[in-house]
């Protein structure tokens, strides 16, 4: 049912076409994302609506592998942009100033040395790991 | 001069003004950060805050005013969350055959993630709701404004920081992996997806698809991730 939102191949200008695959692929990522929204909700599972909604993106393109063509014009431009999408949750910080000031040295060294401890952690365990596998594979 | 001030109250109140500017400052933040060929300092979600953000606040406009407009962009956060599912399925293979670092590598970095951050905000004699609000930094935002009011967080101060966090991510990854001579561009993308989320994300496809694709796993596993253990480990260590 949401592959219906596939554009329909034939007939119109390259041009309408584009336009028209990009409209169906918007839908088809809002359909997913709402999909997933309402499974989140309705079985009040931890997990955000939009994750869902990837989830079950990657079972679509599963079922049917020739999606994933028509989809990437549109998710390309989308991921390429993604910081995009971030700038009004980062001017928020003018809503915080208050708060902000007071702590602001505070919560840039937490913030610094927890993401730099993280980025090691992650790192670190998934060359050790990796180099365990395939060691353990490879044998 | 009425004119002036009401054709102003006009714009400053409208949503176009306001969606308009984060538009525009975006584009001029990412043509810099292109022009000076991406260096990891030149961070378009920075820039663009930057360049928003003073016009705000000389204009004496409310956050909330400038929300009205900027809503339409923020709103794209979901579907572009979605989004990430095309970048999984072209690397599905090589995602296939690490599995297990991938998974021991989440449950590293969402943990020291989150654990740090209650720790250091502890450590620096922070209030309860600030310790609360630090806590999910690490994963995407509108996730961690959910885990915040869990919590008893502040949402809107958890989004700041959600988005200082990436931004940080997303400028000390090259460096931190070049330094430590990382060349597996899956590990490097993995490590900036978990802490730093969809602006390490950005940086990662920036810099390599298949580090943008590994950034793109570990911010949507962590996702998962991060909503089931914050409210554990604030039980414990808060």
């Amino acid at each position: 049912m949401v592959r219906a939102a596939g554009s329909r191949q034939n007939g119109g200008d390259t041009n309408r076409k584009g336009v028209t695959a990009m409209l169906a692929t918007f839908g088809l990522l809002l359909s997913c994302q709402l999909i997933g929204e309402v499974a989140a909700r309705g079985l009040a599972l931890p997990v955000p609506g939009p994750v869902l909604g990837l989830a079950l993106l990657l079972l679509l393109l599963r079922l049917s592998p020739p999606l994933a063509e028509r989809l990437r014009p549109t998710t390309g431009v989308i991921l390429a942009n993604l910081s995009l999408m971030f700038v009004p949750a980062g001017v928020g910080v003018i809503g915080n100033l208050e708060v902000l000031s007071k702590d602001w040295l505070a919560l840039l060294i937490i913030l610094t040395v927890s993401t730099l401890l993280a980025m090691l952690a992650a790192v670190g365990t998934f060359i050790l790991v990796r180099r365990l596998t395939e060691r353990g594979a490879g044998a | 001069m009425t004119d002036v001030a009401r054709l102003w109250s006009y714009l400053s109140t409208s949503p176009l003004t306001w969606l308009t500017a984060t538009v525009l400052a975006y584009l001029a933040a990412d043509a810099l950060a292109r022009r000076l060929g991406n260096p990891p300092w030149a961070n378009p979600v920075l820039m663009s805050v930057l360049l928003i953000a003073p016009v705000l606040w000389g204009t004496g406009t409310a956050y909330a005013a400038y929300f009205e407009g900027a809503q339409f962009i923020h709103f794209l956060l979901g579907p572009a969350t979605v989004a990430l599912a095309l970048p999984l399925w072209d690397n599905r293979e090589t995602i296939r055959h690490s599995v297990l670092p991938i998974l021991l590598a989440l449950v590293a970095g969402s943990v020291v993630a989150a654990g740090s951050a209650i720790l250091l905000a502890r450590a620096f004699g922070l209030p309860p709701e600030l310790i609360l609000s630090v806590a999910p930094k690490s994963t995407t935002a509108p996730v961690a404004l959910g885990i915040s009011e869990a919590v008893g967080g502040l949402p809107s101060l958890t989004a700041v920081l959600v988005i200082l966090t990436g931004i940080i991510g997303a400028v000390t990854v090259t460096p931190l992996m070049n330094l430590l001579r990382i060349g597996d561009w899956r590990a490097r993308g993995f490590a900036v997806g978990v802490a730093a989320h969809g602006i390490g994300t950005a940086r990662a496809f920036q810099v390599n698809p298949v580090a943008g694709a590994y950034a793109g796993i570990a911010m949507a596993l962590n996702a998962l991730l991060t909503s089931l253990i914050v409210p554990v480990l604030v039980r414990w260590l808060v």
